[in-house]
């Protein structure tokens, strides 16, 4: 328990987060919970023979409830609460007096927590019935298989006899067995286990990973056509074979999470090896600008795109990921025709590993609306083809892959499903460098929580069981193949949505 | 057979010693093993640590024993390959504590402690959260 006051502290306001809750009958002093807490919540007091908690300190990971051998503790919010008051909730009090004691900017990791509508839990799916045929996935071939990339107007062929060639060249697309890939997590913001069991489990599942800005370390570059390679304002750990060995280069503008802010991985994370990845000095801060600064129009983006092609032979896809703001249609066009072969779009609940808590949770748009406009303005443009589209940033489960497919998605980001299957309680104190799960940390104890064997098999599994229940889905749809879905919003309807979100939605309402 | 550690997953949480020390209980409970049995068993499988590091200390079955070479009344012998102890054979001489160079033998409360291995079966892998404990013969 901390009583004494440094010089120019301030004596703390704030109410305990969590109620850390011990069952006497239950606990054996075993002290496993205090060895597992980073932040120092547990510990054990000889003199009385007891455990205690420092409340202030638990972050509600639940790290230490889940590894108790006894399940001796709950910890959940604590009731001590301010006089109920719908306009100043708990949240913000307890932020409000958080900045008159520090007078800081508040940070946050994980995505946007705010009950914005979840467009997912408005609209529901189509199934056959009598006039069309439901299909038993476990009995006939499903397809998910995925092509990202640029799409041709037309292809033309050549007779020869009884032989038919293909004359159209094609352009570079990326094959993957499933409409799920990994979201850009850099090794920096994630620690190399977890880094190193997403880039496995995407290997094993003929998926795509997303290194995210931080570059590539030299003996993970065996998972190169299995990576999505990030070039993002920072240009850091950018080399022409981390180039080239990759499926798809990603030019990163923005991210949902933070849209119109940089990054910043702070100097004590920058440890030998990452230094060594991202070409920087140790122990410098690595600071991501927040625009790119040789991008400051459709252009310039076009001539980095040209360029990035130009370095890999223009044989890779080039995708180019933007948050989801309020011109995405306009500026996904403007993307399509500056050469991008895939754009992603980050919508507002994305995830982050650091970002100022006001942005997080204020800044962009719901991701359901932003991959339907885009989607729509494309196909009126007539350049829907020239581009592959993937969704990110709050797709939850299977449904949402589904929902978000037929709304126009060609594949699907996932970020924050994936870190929960490694671990993740989105306790969001990914800012803090410490992850009692082992996966947003640089400390090399905790780090070693993560075992690449164990977290990359829970990745496998989760890409299978959404590949599976996707396929039940569509079954249930009387549909195939995933490409018959794409964009197939005859398979949704709204329901409670009002008039103008079932329009950009671009779906009718359920019973029509 | 032996019992080894993979360093680079192991936490060093304990999860190991705990259920060990449970294994080798009376009443196999975890609650009454710690709570109410006396004396407390002991665990075989232990976690030294210092603030900032730790390391496992477990029985490596060795080839060839220096325990059981030490031993001065034959009590530590092998069966099929596994190392054992007849406690009764035993004269508390702690030649085997003192001969062990990985400090896997221990003297507790007048008695040597030493890994059985569980009956080839051992707990202290089969609990390890993050398979940083495994079997390899």
């Amino acid at each position: 328990m901390k009583f004494l006051l440094k010089k120019d502290e301030m004596f703390s306001f704030m109410l305990p987060e969590f109620l850390v809750e011990r069952r006497g009958d239950r606990c054996i002093k075993c002290r496993v919970c205090e060895r597992q807490c980073g932040f120092g919540v547990h510990s054990y007091d000889e003199m009385s023979n007891t455990m205690r908690a420092d409340e202030m300190k638990c972050v509600g990971c639940q790290r230490c409830a889940v590894m108790c051998p006894t399940k001796a503790l709950i910890i959940r919010p604590h009731p001590s609460d301010y006089r109920p008051n719908a306009n100043w909730t708990r949240e913000k009090i307890q932020d409000l007096k958080k900045q008159a004691e520090s007078g800081g900017v508040i940070l946050t990791g994980s995505g946007c927590d705010k009950p914005y509508r979840i467009y997912w839990d408005h609209i529901v799916l189509n199934a056959a019935q009598v006039t069309n045929p439901a299909i038993d996935p476990l009995r006939e071939p499903m397809e998910l298989r995925t092509f990202l990339g640029r799409k041709h107007d037309k292809l033309e062929f050549a007779f020869d006899g009884g032989e038919i060639e293909l004359v159209t060249e094609l352009y570079p697309n990326v094959q993957i067995e499933t409409p799920i890939l990994f979201s850009a997590m850099s090794y920096g913001a994630i620690s190399y286990n977890a880094f190193k069991s997403l880039a496995m489990a995407a290997s094993e599942y003929g998926t795509l990973f997303n290194t995210g800005e931080g570059g590539l370390p030299k003996e993970l570059r065996k998972f190169g056509k299995n990576a999505v390679v990030q070039c993002a304002s920072g240009r850091f750990g950018v080399d022409p074979e981390y180039l080239n060995v990759a499926a798809v280069v990603e030019i990163k503008i923005g991210q949902g999470a933070k849209p119109g802010i940089g990054g910043h991985l702070p100097g004590e994370k920058v440890t030998k090896p990452i230094s060594v990845t991202r070409m920087i000095p140790e122990g410098t801060d690595a600071l991501s600008p927040a625009p790119q600064h040789d991008i400051y129009s459709i252009e310039d983006l076009s001539t980095l795109i040209y360029a990035l092609k130009e370095a890999t032979n223009y044989e890779k896809p080039v995708s180019v990921k933007i948050a989801a703001v309020h011109n995405v249609a306009a500026i996904a066009s403007g993307i399509a025709r500056a050469g991008a072969d895939i754009i992603a779009i980050d919508g507002i609940r994305g995830g982050t590993g650091a970002a100022p808590k006001i942005i997080r949770d204020n800044v962009g748009i719901p991701i359901e609306l932003a991959i339907a406009s885009v989607d729509e303005r494309l196909r009126r443009e007539g350049i829907r083809n020239k581009v592959s589209l993937i969704a990110a940033g709050g797709i939850r489960n299977s449904a949402d892959v589904v929902k978000a497919i037929a709304l126009g998605a060609d594949a699907i980001y996932i970020g924050t499903p994936a870190l929960i299957a490694m671990g993740c309680t989105l306790c969001q104190k990914c800012h803090t460098g410490i992850c009692n799960w082992g996966i947003c940390t640089q400390d090399p104890q905790l780090s070693k929580r993560l075992n690449p064997e164990i977290a990359s098999k829970r990745l496998v599994n989760l890409l299978k069981a959404w590949s599976n229940e996707i396929k039940e889905m569509l079954g249930a749809m009387g549909i195939n193949a995933i490409e018959s879905l794409r964009g197939n919003r005859e398979m949704l309807r709204g329901v409670g949505l009002q008039e103008w979100e079932l329009e950009v939605l671009g779906i009718k309402g359920a019973g029509e | 057979m032996r019992i080894v550690v993979k360093p680079e997953v192991c936490m060093g949480c304990q999860i190991c010693e705990i259920w060990c020390l449970v294994a080798h209980s009376m009443s196999k409970d975890i609650l009454n093993a710690f709570l109410l049995e006396k004396p407390r068993a002991k665990p075989r499988i232990v976690v030294e640590r210092n603030p900032s590091e730790y390391l496992i200390l477990q029985c490596r079955n060795c080839e060839e024993p220096k325990c059981m070479f030490a031993c001065i009344s034959g009590a530590i012998y092998k069966d099929n390959g596994v190392l054992k102890y007849n406690e009764e054979k035993c004269v508390s001489c702690l030649s085997c504590v003192m001969a062990c160079p990985y400090g896997a033998v221990k003297f507790e409360d007048g008695k040597i402690v030493r890994c059985d291995l569980c009956n080839l079966d051992p707990v202290c892998v089969k609990v390890c959260p993050n398979k940083a404990l495994e079997v390899v013969s």
